[in-house]
């Protein structure tokens, strides 16, 4: 990616990955909310959105970095650290 | 230098993410020259995302193996893809959770069977739906965890793996008169998602490394992936119905 992009747009993608991958609405998809408790995000399911995230921001998220990303604001910040 | 499987055309189950065991043995195999078909059960987006992470994206055929229609059509959907196999790579597992690191003694019959069913019965099955495609000098690969003993948290898992072994000597004994090898790489502990839905698997992994005399690395499926190549090649002719252990050599220890 030519730029690094800004949180917003990083939410943004992220959000429009979790509604193709596990059928939540965007606007359900907020910093706030936990993958597994709020969103209802099974673990595979999680994996998917992760392999998704990599290719789209161009970031590596390893297994073990993923299970420590409980809320849609901790991804949103590990992608912005590491993009 | 040409690759140790040139030309050869597998079949690679079990791939579902990039720490897969069997994307290991498919990326290995490409890089000896293979041209590989995957299989793919459940989430198929998700695994024809991994398959374009192969150093050559690799095409993906569904296949649930407790559907016998997929089953039946598996031949057909290969032969879109290559006009026939000189290998197949079973990875394919499952047990509900009350047969792994729940109690032993409470594991129901349906859930037993289901285990027994994915992750025994399913090497006979694989095997009959590739058959068509498979001639003499073709080798079939299933990956096991050594089922000889009892291990922590394992339970059900390795009953169905103490089935899946035995399965393998029976294929073995049909097979062979085809031509066609099967065997088995009993593989140490990999820190896939599969191993890592076992309660219980941190206990195997930390001990593993510390007892076995080659040592191992449970983030690493490169051995396990080598090894796999080494019976899908030519370089093991009369070898079938066998189990390699491909565990840093704990299997040999006492204690």
């Amino acid at each position: 990616m030519a730029d690094k992009p800004s949180d917003a747009e990083i939410l943004e993608g992220l959000s429009e990955i979790v509604e193709e991958v596990a059928g939540v609405s965007p606007d359900d998809v907020t910093a706030d909310k936990s993958f597994v408790d709020d969103l209802d995000i099974d673990s595979l399911s999680m994996v998917e959105i992760a392999v998704q995230a990599e290719d789209r921001f161009g970031v590596k998220i390893p297994d073990d970095e993923l299970a420590n990303l409980k809320t849609v604001g901790d991804a949103v910040t590990y992608v912005s650290s590491h993009a | 230098m040409t690759g140790l499987l040139e030309g050869k055309r597998l079949l690679i189950t079990g791939v579902i993410t990039d720490a897969s065991i069997a994307f290991h043995v498919a990326k290995a195999a490409q890089e000896q020259g293979a041209e590989v078909v995957l299989t793919g059960f459940g989430r198929m987006s998700l695994v024809q995302r991994i398959a374009t992470r192969l150093p050559k994206p690799a095409p993906v055929i569904e296949l649930d193996v407790q559907n016998d229609e997929q089953l039946a059509g598996l031949a057909d959907a290969v032969r879109e893809h290559v006009d026939g196999l000189d290998g197949v790579v079973h990875a394919i597992g499952f047990a509900p959770q009350s047969c792994l690191g729940a109690p032993f003694l409470d594991a129901p019959w349906k859930d037993v069977a289901v285990a027994l069913e994915v992750s025994a019965y399913s090497l006979k099955s694989l095997a009959v739906a590739a058959l068509p495609l498979l001639g003499p000098g073709s080798s079939i690969v299933g990956l096991d965890f050594d089922a000889r003993v009892a291990w922590p948290a394992y339970n059900w898992m390795g009953v169905a793996k103490a089935a899946f072994e035995s399965t393998n000597r029976y294929l073995a004994r049909e097979l062979g008169p085809k031509g066609v090898r099967v065997n088995l790489v009993a593989a140490g502990p990999v820190r896939t998602m599969a191993a890592k839905s076992i309660p219980g698997f941190k206990e195997l992994e930390d001990a593993w490394g510390e007892r076995a005399p080659l040592g191992w690395d449970v983030n690493d499926a490169t051995p396990v992936a080598k090894s796999v190549c080494a019976l899908l090649s030519d370089w093991l002719p009369a070898t079938t119905g066998s189990m390699v252990w491909v565990d840093g050599g704990v299997h040999a220890l006492g204690m």
